[in-house]
């Protein structure tokens, strides 16, 4: 026995190409965190060389995964939600 | 550690609590359906779901953990930030949307959506109460770390008291309730962060790091008369006896009646002695702090740098410094950090913190904790990437996060709130490594217990900021618990007992079952709780993250993605996820050593499963959803239904 809660249900003819979307944008991350894994196992020394004012290649990649993180997920909010109104846009006409 | 109670501290402690037990207790009469108390009604604004996202999930791990183990270990904490947050992207990019489209009330319900297994429902309310027994435990060992310097009490009565006032809260009110709290508390938590971190800034770098209102004990450094690699006297102090452990010499030296240990040291071709910390377990029960009863207040804050330096030069002092610079500085210069030994002497379990001098370079780097460098064993390298992958591949299977992306109105919504939350928690994250390496610096660590860096380091600063930080690090533990229990009791509750026993409860009797449920969760929480005491909170919550990515990770991308995906498949993978890493979390060197055994003869050296459960739990789903497919009738739901992320 399942129950539904308050939701909006409505269909949403965008949710096949946000999936594709997510997927590709899920892989650059995904690329970028492994990068880091493989240099820390495979090449630690690089992650001392210093890369910006002083800053190690560690910290520098550190916090550029996290701030890459924030941006890349604006970007995809900002063309899902374009796909979500231009999908509407054609429903309605 | 010693530490007196402040009252300021402790009237603004007394708010908080009074003032989220008021909030929750008001919202609390609101709730009167399960839909209410479970998902808050759908009802929530993606902005404060947002936020209380965050608050969610900058739990004591975050908080205290991190910056405790920046702090102790430099850059090895901040691997947690790092993947604390990546994970968010699996969410993000993955879960949230196709998975808020299944509109469930729990991560059972809607794992089950398509199917309505028996086999589903038992299987993810296991693993929804393993998981959040293993991110309640960091939570309560972190409640019981803060109470310590808060009130002056030990940690057990941290641990009871944060169980206590969590069950009275979620058995009076559920989700909406919690959701307020966490938006207030994660409001509160970033903006005290950034006043802290702009405290540290100013406050820059000395090599004597007195505060206005907490001054730096200064060490002692003697020269012993040696014969060999015997010392046979020390002027003005009586050498009681040396020991070697593990290779590193130790002097126990008495004077005025009072004896301390001595870290025996060469440099320069010389011999020094230099002072350590010691807590000794004398025969007839007693503790004693550096020899001495706990009440003398004996026993100091650490933490210092031996050596600055600043634009090519070595200074005594650097005055307000730029976050950039800030990083630059502690990686040119060289820091002391206290390294535990624990040893039996004459019969006594003795506990020595000795100074380790570490250079700047080492502490910003990984490795400290996770040795990956040159000389790194196959098992460490295997633990770095293991760890690595929980963390990434566990925030889109904790069930407390999961449920909260129902708590909003549409997938819309739940998109909106996963970005402004990895926003928030990207921003909090980056402030725990000024923080973090702030209370490295500072004089301010509790060689006790890592945790604690944050709120000493605030303390430090001022007993208002302290009292404030604590309040909230507080209040980040009532919340983080009360989501977890909610969790729980929803998987016991209703997972369980009304879909798996098949009990039919009606709504009030699901909410009544849920709160039972909910009292005997907090229960065993703070049991665990007291019995973890003393570790670290990040590393604890490490292991929910592998628990939840081996359990309900393949599961949930497999029925998301793949459409051939059957029910026999699922509950088989999130049973083989369970097994396998909780074999890998009880058969570790830590775990070894809580059982009062040798580390290194631990069955094996592998410290987080995620690295071998997380495969065998995707081929299990994959193996068996091709081996027992699901029946017709499920494929033609497909028809029906929203079957995968891409129709």
């Amino acid at each position: 026995m399942n129950h539904h809660i308050v939701t909006d249900s409505e269909s949403d003819p965008a949710s096949g190409k946000k999936a594709r979307l997510g997927i590709k944008f899920f892989f650059i991350y995904l690329f970028c965190y492994a990068g880091f894994v493989a240099i820390g196992v495979t090449n630690y020394e690089l992650l001392a060389v210093e890369v910006f004012r002083g800053i190690n290649l560690a910290i520098f990649y550190g916090i550029g995964l996290i701030v890459f993180a924030v941006l890349l997920g604006i970007l995809y909010n900002i063309l899902c939600s374009r796909y979500e109104d231009k999908m509407k846009e054609e429903d309605n006409v | 550690m010693i530490y007196g109670i402040s009252y300021v501290a402790l009237a603004f402690f007394l708010l908080f609590v009074g003032l989220v037990l008021g909030l929750s207790f008001y919202l609390g009469r609101k709730t009167k359906s399960a839909a209410s108390y479970y998902a808050a009604g759908g009802r929530i604004h993606w902005s404060v779901n947002g936020i209380a996202f965050a608050g969610d999930y900058l739990s004591a791990a975050s908080f205290l953990g991190i910056c405790g183990m920046i702090a102790v270990s430099g850059f090895d904490g901040f691997l947690y930030a790092i993947g604390f947050l990546a994970g968010w992207i699996v969410a993000l990019f993955l879960i949230a949307e196709p998975f808020k489209k299944l509109g469930k009330f729990t991560f059972t319900d809607a794992l089950n959506s398509k199917f309505n297994s028996r086999a589903i429902s038992l299987s993810a309310s296991i693993s929804t109460l393993i998981i959040s027994i293993f991110y309640l435990i960091p939570q309560m060992v972190g409640a019981g770390d803060l109470v310590t310097p808060l009130l002056g009490l030990p940690h057990w009565v941290g641990v009871l008291l944060v169980g206590l006032i969590v069950i009275l809260i979620v058995a009076t009110a559920g989700m909406n309730s919690t959701t307020y709290v966490q938006f207030l508390k994660g409001s509160l938590l970033i903006i005290l962060s950034t006043i802290l971190t702009v405290y540290i800034l100013k406050n820059g770098f000395t090599l004597t790091p007195h505060h206005e209102n907490q001054k730096y004990h200064s060490f002692v450094e003697l020269v012993p008369e040696m014969n060999g690699n015997e010392v046979v006297n020390v002027n003005g102090w009586e050498v009681l006896d040396q020991i070697d452990v593990k290779g590193k010499q130790f002097l126990q030296l008495r004077k005025d009646g009072k004896v301390r240990w001595f870290d025996l040291v060469k440099e320069h071709q010389h011999y020094k002695l230099k002072e350590a910390l010691s807590i000794t377990k004398t025969n007839d029960g007693m503790i004693l702090f550096n020899g001495e009863p706990q009440a003398n207040g004996n026993f100091y804050q650490v933490g210092h740098l031996s050596k600055i330096v600043m634009d090519g030069k070595e200074v005594e002092e650097t005055g307000p410094v730029g976050p950039l610079e800030y990083l630059s500085i502690i990686e040119k210069s060289e820091l002391v950090r206290f390294t535990n030994v624990k040893f039996d002497h004459q019969g006594q379990d003795v506990s020595l913190f000795y100074q380790n001098v570490t250079s700047g370079k080492a502490f910003m780097l990984p490795g400290l904790k996770y040795k990956i460098g040159k000389g790194a064993g196959i098992w460490s390298k295997l633990d770095f990437i293991s760890l690595m992958l929980a963390l990434f591949l566990g925030t889109a299977a904790l069930p407390h996060i999961l449920i909260r992306y129902y708590t909003v109105k549409s997938s819309r919504d739940a998109r909106k709130s996963t970005i402004l939350a990895i926003a928030a928690i990207g921003a909090f994250y980056i402030l725990t490594l000024f923080m973090g390496l702030g209370a490295a610096v500072n004089g301010v660590l509790d060689v006790e217990s890592s945790n604690m860096a944050a709120p000493l380091l605030a303390r430090a600063f001022g007993v208002i900021l302290f009292s404030m930080i604590s309040a909230v690090a507080f209040a980040t533990v009532l919340g983080t618990v009360a989501g977890l229990i909610v969790a729980s009791s929803g998987a016991i509750a209703h997972d369980f007992m009304d879909v798996y026993l098949r009990k039919n409860l009606k709504d009030e009797a699901k909410v009544r079952a849920g709160k039972i449920a909910a009292f005997a969760v907090g229960i065993f929480a703070i049991v665990l709780g007291m019995a973890f005491k003393g570790m670290n909170v990040s590393f604890l919550v490490g292991w929910a993250f592998a628990i939840a990515a081996s359990a309900n990770l393949p599961a949930i991308l497999f029925l998301l993605f793949w459409k051939k995906t059957s029910p026999t498949g699922i509950a088989a993978s999130i049973l083989v996820g369970i097994t396998a890493s909780l074999a890998i979390i009880l058969t570790s060197p830590t775990m070894w050593e809580r059982y009062g055994l040798d580390r290194a003869k631990a069955i094996h050296q592998l410290e987080n499963p995620a690295l071998i459960s997380f495969p065998l739990a995707v081929l299990t789903i994959y193996i068996l959803s091709l081996l027992y497919p699901k029946k017709e009738k499920f494929s033609l739901q497909k028809e029906e239904k929203t079957e995968t992320a891409f129709t």
